[in-house]
């Protein structure tokens, strides 16, 4: 049985309607007969059969409107051509493979208040020099701030990478953090890795060592995974040092940089030095002193600069993960997450373990996920033996 | 090794470049209207007809569309026709043939046929010809995807230029404007064929970049010199080549001066000005200390009497004003 | 009937066979446009095939044809094989312009026909350059430029026909009066509706020729063909002939009376040369009926070759905008 459908005699013809059956059941037809006439927006059409047979059905009734490709009619065939495939019009054009769309989006919304006249140029260097545009007058067209006057208020290359001694500008050191963090993310194709480690053995270790100790003796968490990640960092060198010039400047000594966030806002990485070499105790002190002292704008110049990796550690409160956005020009960022009581399956069996989220973001210019995994698992590895630590 | 130089004008230069071709290849054979026993509109042909005989220098009649039309015939089927269209005006006789079938016909058979043809006309405002023969519309052209658009500005360019065209397989337009046909200079005597692709950086400069082509490259270059005298330094891109638009150029210039002033004497709505401003605008961005400005075209036919023409298209002063303006804005 | 003395069995099979296989070319693509298979304008050659294969016969290798938008007839008729043909009506990566012309625009550079061309009258000065590129390289060669009435109303008619003249270039130009210029019939849009006298006013050697009788259209063929060879420039030749279905697919045909197709189509070039053929012995009612099957066969291989054929990547889309070299 053959259908006989509304034909396609356009593009522009979506649907037809049924005027009149030129041919009833039962009759026979040949190949070109007229057998309905249909009515479109371009006048009147008789149709044409391209198949001999005999008219069984029709189905779509004289007045009634149908859809191009809807079947009108049943035809019982005698003798075909060759099948020409599906019969369904509209074709089924060719699938390119094409870019997604663009999401068309709200524009933004303005901000409130004046917009800052500053040209794209200078915006961008800016960001660079970790200036504030906003005090600047602008020498440019309309007013505008241009690169001559971003670089006439940016501190002079000798003084800018000193950190202020003491008193810190909360707004300046958003702006240094907005600085290293856009153009981190901005040239740092980042990868990143994660692993969930167990960490039952090095607490009950350490809540044991600390059983032994008096209270300002103590050992946090935090010094085991700073010590970890620095003996870590000695197995994969490769995720030690910086990105200058184009190329991977690996280093040998091991200088931690401990981020902490201060009360007031902000975050600093100042240096634990030759963190690797450190005991725990020598480690525990540095971490207690560098915290208080960061807290207090006490730090010195060169702690800021030191640093050949950052380790970030969300304690006890903070979030399961974090995936860190790598320092410039520093090669990765280690980071974990609070311990938590987390289902573990041991030697076959769930059991609850305190489980941190070990992560990695490695500069994936320098180095790839498989070196990255190296250095998650020697961490993995070293916190399974706290007491070799 | 070079040759001593020679003295030559923009005319001559392109004569011999004809010329030349002409006697390099015997498929190359020229066409127009009056190019023959009058010499040519803007006599760039004169006595090649003496030269070359009729066979091959090919007085039409004033169909524009037939003998555009035949110069694709004939270059389909071997032949390296050089056209020569009168102006760019009488140009729009032909655009059925230059833009339906030049363009399309290599595309639309697959590959099967190309069209190395070269149209020259001349284009541009100032030798007090009116509204219908001054007009710069190669910018037009510029928009149609399978044609090639030179504008040659330069005397090595106006000798050089033609038999790069000739070998390129596409259809080629080659604007000449009107106002360089006098211009005199010196030319090696064995100079020869230049790429037909790439802007070229006619002066080095630090505060501005002007982006122009054709005549208006002289008055930039004039422009240039006079803001040096002012402490302004401005770099000046010669298009040379108005599709494909060298994008790399201009950008790499941008990236040095941060400005951009395009000088353009076609008009500034819809115009090849608004296509570079905009390039600039996509791939220049963060680079840009001002936004980036136009001198074009008045929006007006062009008018006949010298100082409503001459206000009409940009000259050396209103291009030093504008690049002032754009450098040290007040 | 004009009878034609040399004409034997073996070119009457030929002729009939050709116009046979239009035909049924022209009906399968009408079948596959109502089915979505072919999209796009698609204009038919139904009635007109006396023309094609009139004028192909007489042409030889060394000719060139430039053809107008229902140009499906001059294509087979100038032996562009059936199957990429048809893949080119689908868009298919193996049609003769890989899918990139589709109905209008068939090009293929084996038998030098330069298209497909859907601007009308644009065609025309392009003939004149391939006229002029034969006569430039003393080839033997004519530039065969066939077109319809409309066209005739255009300026490039009448700019092409003169430059031709004037430079006696050899170039056959054939209209194939029909009649109707899209809808609008002849009487409303020629001042003088005798075409060939507007050829005769650029001093070119014209005739008018029966459009229906293939025997006729390919002696005028070869008759103009003589003259041009013989170096006396352009010829002309207007043939009356009508299309038996639309101007296009969606055309309702509000313009003409449905007798006047009924009338055209009782001088069907098919029949009637079919009929004649018989009646003069030089074919049997078999052979016809042999040249119909085979049609339908080789009509149905080239759907088969359409259908099988593959979609030109996306990733081609830009090939042939700029060509890096002239094909050899």
């Amino acid at each position: 049985m053959i259908d006989f459908r509304m034909p396609s005699l356009g593009a522009d013809m979506e649907k037809g309607t049924v005027v009149e059956w030129l041919k009833k059941p039962g009759d026979a037809i040949a190949r070109g007969d007229v057998v309905a006439v249909v009515e479109t927006q371009k006048g009147a059409f008789e149709i044409e059969v391209f198949d001999a047979g005999v008219l069984r059905e029709i189905l779509v009734a004289v007045g009634n409107q149908a859809p191009v490709g809807a079947v009108l009619a049943r035809i019982e065939s005698i003798g075909a051509g060759v099948p020409v495939g599906a019969e369904v019009p509209p074709p089924a054009p060719p699938s390119p493979t094409r870019a997604p769309p663009v999401a068309l989006k709200p524009p933004p919304a303005a901000p409130s208040g004046e917009r800052l006249r500053i040209s794209p140029a200078a915006a961008r260097r800016a960001l660079e020099l970790g200036v504030d545009a906003r005090g600047l007058r602008g020498t440019g067209p309309q007013g505008a701030i241009t690169i001559a006057d971003v670089e006439g208020a940016a501190p002079k290359p000798s003084e800018a990478p000193t950190p202020p001694r003491r008193g810190f500008d909360p707004s300046a050191m958003r702006q240094a953090i907005a600085a290293a963090m856009a153009r981190s993310k901005r040239e740092i194709p980042h990868y990143y890795l994660s692993l969930p480690i167990d960490m039952a053995r090095s607490l009950e270790w350490m809540s044991a060592e600390n059983a032994r100790r008096d209270v300002e003796h103590r050992l946090l968490p935090a010094v085991l995974l700073l010590k970890a990640s620095a003996l870590a960092l000695r197995q994969v060198p490769q995720l030690n040092g910086f990105w200058i010039d184009g190329a991977p400047r690996l280093s040998q000594a091991i200088h931690v940089g401990w981020a902490i966030s201060l009360r007031g806002g902000g975050l600093m990485a100042p240096a634990i030095r030759d963190a690797d070499r450190l005991s725990l105790d020598q480690a525990m002190a540095a971490l207690r002193d560098l915290v208080t002292r960061a807290r207090t704008a006490r730090l010195r110049g060169s702690e800021m600069m030191d640093p050949t990796v950052t380790v970030t550690s969300l304690g006890e409160r903070g979030a399961e993960s974090v995936l860190g956005v790598i320092y410039p020009p520093q090669l990765a960022i280690v980071g974990f997450g609070a311990a938590r009581p987390s289902p573990a399956v041991v030697e076959g069996r769930f059991a609850v373990r305190p489980l941190v989220h070990a992560t990695l973001s490695g500069d994936h210019r320098a180095s790839d996920g498989e070196t990255g995994g190296r250095l998650l698992a020697a961490i993995d590895r070293l916190l399974q033996t706290p007491e070799a630590l | 090794m070079t040759a001593a130089p020679l003295k030559i004008t923009y005319r001559e230069a392109v004569k011999q470049a004809i010329r030349e071709a002409l006697a390099r290849d015997p498929r190359v054979f020229l066409m127009g209207e009056d190019i023959g026993r009058y010499g040519g509109c803007y006599a760039v042909t004169k006595g090649l007809l003496q030269e070359f005989g009729e066979e091959r220098i090919r007085d039409t009649p004033l169909s524009e569309s037939a003998f555009v039309g035949a110069g694709i015939g004939a270059a389909m089927a071997g032949l390296r026709p050089i056209v020569e269209v009168m102006t760019v005006n009488f140009s729009l006789l032909a655009l059925d043939q230059i833009v339906n079938n030049a363009a399309t016909i290599p595309h639309m058979s697959g590959g099967q046929f190309a069209v190395p043809l070269v149209i020259r006309m001349a284009t541009g405002a100032g030798r007090q010809l009116a509204a219908q023969h001054s007009h710069s519309l190669e910018g037009w052209y510029a928009h149609i995807p399978g044609l090639k658009i030179l504008a040659p500005a330069t005397l090595e360019d106006a000798r050089g230029m033609l038999w790069s065209a000739l070998q390129d397989p596409n259809p080629v337009l080659i604007f000449e404007h009107v106002n360089l046909y006098n211009m005199e200079g010196e030319l090696p005597s064995d100079a020869g064929a230049v790429p037909i692709e790439g802007a070229a950086l006619r002066r080095q400069g630090r505060d501005l970049s002007i982006v122009t082509y054709g005549a208006s490259l002289h008055k930039a270059l004039a422009a240039a010199k006079q803001l040096a005298g002012q402490g302004i330094e401005a770099e000046v891109i010669d298009l040379r080549c108005l599709r494909p638009l060298d994008d790399a150029t201009i950008t790499a210039s941008i990236a040095r001066t941060r400005r951009a002033l395009i000088v353009d004497e076609g008009w500034r709505s819809g115009g090849i000005s608004a296509e570079i401003g905009m390039r600039i605008a996509e791939q220049s961005f963060y680079d840009l200390d001002a936004p980036p400005m136009r001198l074009c075209g008045a929006e007006v036919p062009i008018p006949y009497p010298k100082h409503l023409e001459d206000a009409a298209i940009p000259q050396i002063e209103t291009i030093i004003s504008a690049a002032t303006s754009l450098v040290r804005p007040s | 009937m004009t009878a034609k003395p040399h004409l034997d069995g073996a070119h009457a099979r030929r002729l009939l066979g050709q116009m046979i296989r239009i035909r049924l070319f022209e009906e399968k693509c009408a079948e596959l446009y109502t089915r979505g298979k072919i999209r796009g304008f698609l204009h038919l050659y139904i009635g007109e095939e006396a023309n094609a294969v009139g004028v192909m016969e007489a042409l030889t290798a060394d000719d060139s044809v430039v053809s107008t938008y229902r140009e499906h007839g001059h294509a087979l008729a100038r032996g562009i094989a059936m199957g990429p043909l048809m893949a080119e009506m689908y868009g298919k990566a193996n049609g003769t312009s890989g899918g990139r012309g589709g109905s209008m625009h068939v090009f293929d550079r084996a038998t030098r026909f330069y298209g497909g061309n859907a601007i009308v009258g644009g065609g025309l000065p392009l003939s004149v350059g391939l006229g002029l590129a034969e006569r430039m390289r003393s080839g033997r060669g004519a530039a065969v430029c066939l077109f319809g009435e409309g066209a005739v109303a255009e300026g490039e008619f009448h700019e092409s026909l003169n430059l031709a003249a004037l430079w006696k270039l050899p170039v056959l130009f054939v209209c194939e009066n029909n009649l109707y210029a899209m809808g609008s019939a002849i009487e409303r849009t020629e001042s003088e509706t005798d075409i060939h006298r507007k050829a005769e006013a650029y001093r070119i050697a014209s005739q008018r020729v029966d459009g229906m009788d293939v025997v006729a259209v390919e002696a005028a063929t070869r008759a103009a063909l003589e003259h041009l060879r013989a170096g006396e420039g352009p010829q002309f030749l207007e043939c009356r002939t009508y299309r038996f279905r639309a101007h296009s697919m969606f055309d309702a045909q509000l313009y003409r009376d449905k007798s006047e197709v009924e009338r055209w189509k009782e001088r069907d070039p098919i029949k009637r040369f079919a009929d004649w053929s018989v009646a003069a012995r030089l074919l049997h009612k078999t052979d016809i009926a042999d040249l119909e099957k085979a049609a339908a066969v080789e009509v149905d291989q080239a759907v088969a070759f359409a259908e099988a054929g593959d979609w030109e990547s996306v990733a081609d889309l830009g090939k042939f905008v700029l060509m890096d070299k002239v094909p050899a």
